[in-house]
């Protein structure tokens, strides 16, 4: 009986701790990074007063937002208003669960992987729709429908990408799908190659999923003042924060475990596993890589956001639906031919 | 034909990727950012900030108060009393008071005088805490004037030339 709860309660919540924690750091770095990288291209510093460098400035505003009042608006759905950040932040930390660090480190192998992380994603926006809505106020709704009717939009595209995904690798399971891309050519092996459209894709649609520029028409600050959070303040606040980058961070993650070969290493196949030390470990696979993958991809969310101008709202409609969903459907069929055909080697288990 | 490469073009991102080629080249750039309590930005010889009242080089003050600085001003903000010195009788200020607020920093009163008393120095950081001291009397001046000489005259050494 003993055995029992600790082997299925008290393991699994120091596993999910030891995802959520280093999670909840990564999101202030990456705010803090966000904010260095857009400075830099904007020809500033960024924040450069608090730590070394201004590293601890995410962890000051973490603070700041702590104290701050929380205020609940007049006439708003007490219940709904408090309940929203939190619909909001759980399916953002939840999707981790199935995310593959590296061969052995997953919390939950689940074989239906990415029915679970759709599900999850998309969980998110009622968070966001039942926060514009509890908050009563027309800013907030606004910018409630408009996040729905994107997230719903793109949730589509994406949906067709994993398709194309799940074709070549035969599995809906993510360290199936990881495996499949390890193979004897580096990362030539990996799907982006045969991919290479429906990558641009997901990774576009995982952008406008997270509601970050150029799609940030949730929040779009010059139109709608702050989108669907315009009532929240204090830790209600921090915890759409929270959610939003979390959610980028998981979007990262995501298209480097779909197309960029997860933890494989990009010199699979041509380092042998016998060259002596570091050199070996360059050709092994490692959750090292996994990181640096994911690490190259937010840098894009970034680098998006300090180029790129905000998306009208027809646009992002006509985006969606008349080019992105179009190229994913061809992609699914050119998938299923290099498939059936043989032209993609997908991996050693296939 | 156009039609079509305009199709390709947008389809390969052609100009979203030159956007990105922009700031990606500006992130590498070296950055304008003054840091401002440690760095400062070069400043001229002739900036016009806070006023001071020099004296002579024995100590005594320049000021003689024959009030064209308070006649020039166009703001109205110098304001000057003037009684005979009761040691030796000489013609000096009992009051001299700049008002800040009322102060646009045009320098006339430094062009005006005739002896180089009231000059406008490169100080242009100051704050006042409470009401009123945005008028400066003419102990406060004088201390100024006292404190910061040397860079003053360096400053109107440099400027002789062209004067």
């Amino acid at each position: 009986m003993a055995d029992q709860l600790i082997n299925q309660v008290v393991w699994p919540l120091i596993y999910i701790l030891c995802i959520v924690l280093p999670l909840v750091i990564a999101v202030a770095m990456f705010v803090y990074w966000e904010r260095k990288v857009i400075g830099w291209m904007h020809v500033r510093l960024g924040p450069n007063k608090i730590g070394p460098g201004g590293v601890l400035q995410a962890f000051a505003d973490v603070v700041k937002l702590l104290i701050k009042e929380v205020i609940l608006p007049t006439k708003a759905n007490r219940f709904l208003y408090f309940l929203a950040p939190l619909i909001g932040l759980v399916p953002a930390l939840a999707a981790w669960a199935v995310i593959p660090f590296s061969g052995k480190m997953v919390l939950s192998n689940a074989n239906a992987g990415i029915l679970y992380l759709l599900a999850m994603t998309s969980m998110g926006v009622y968070g966001i729709i039942i926060a514009g809505w509890a908050s009563n106020s027309r800013y907030a709704l606004l910018g409630a429908m408009r996040s729905a009717a994107q997230v719903i939009s793109y949730e589509l595209a994406m949906g067709l990408c994993l398709v194309c995904v799940m074709v070549l690798a035969g599995s809906l399971n993510l360290s199936e799908i990881v495996n499949a891309q390890a193979g004897g050519k580096g990362l030539f092996e990996w799907f982006w190659l045969p991919l290479l459209p429906v990558f641009v894709i997901y990774f576009v649609s995982g952008v406008a999923e997270t509601n970050r520029l150029p799609f940030d028409m949730a929040e779009g600050e010059s139109e709608i003042v702050a989108g669907f959070h315009v009532e929240y303040s204090g830790s209600a606040f921090a915890l759409f924060f929270l959610a939003e980058y979390a959610n980028m961070i998981l979007v990262s993650f995501l298209s480097a475990i779909f197309f960029l070969g997860g933890w494989l290493s990009p010199l699979q196949g041509w380092i042998s596993a016998d060259a002596p030390g570091w050199i070996s470990w360059l050709g092994a696979g490692s959750f090292a890589w996994l990181f640096i993958k994911a690490f190259v991809m937010s840098f894009f969310f970034l680098w998006f956001r300090a180029t790129f101008p905000r998306y009208r709202y027809d646009q992002i409609m006509r985006l969606g639906w008349k080019v992105f969903i179009p190229i994913a459907i061809a992609w699914v069929f050119v998938a299923g031919l290099l498939k059936y055909y043989g032209l993609v080697s997908t991996g050693v288990g296939a | 034909m156009n039609v079509i490469t305009r199709y390709l073009k947008s389809l390969m991102l052609a100009e979203l990727v030159a956007g990105m080629g922009v700031t990606i080249r500006y992130m590498f750039k070296p950055k304008y950012t003054m840091r401002y309590p440690m760095e400062h930005i070069p400043k001229s010889n002739r900036f016009r900030g806070l006023h001071a009242l020099r004296r002579y080089e024995n100590g005594e003050e320049r000021c003689i108060a024959c009030k064209l600085c308070e006649a020039v001003c166009p703001a109205l903000a110098i304001t000057i009393d003037s009684a005979p010195r009761e040691s030796d009788g000489q013609r000096r200020t009992t009051r001299y008071e700049i008002d800040l607020f009322k102060c646009i920093y045009c320098g006339f009163c430094e062009e005006s005088c005739p002896v180089d008393s009231i000059v406008e120095t490169s100080i242009h950081e100051y704050h006042f805490e409470n009401r009123g001291e945005n008028v400066v009397d003419k102990q406060k001046l004088l201390a100024i004037g006292d404190r910061f000489e040397q860079q003053i005259a360096a400053d109107r050494a440099q400027d002789a030339p062209y004067r």
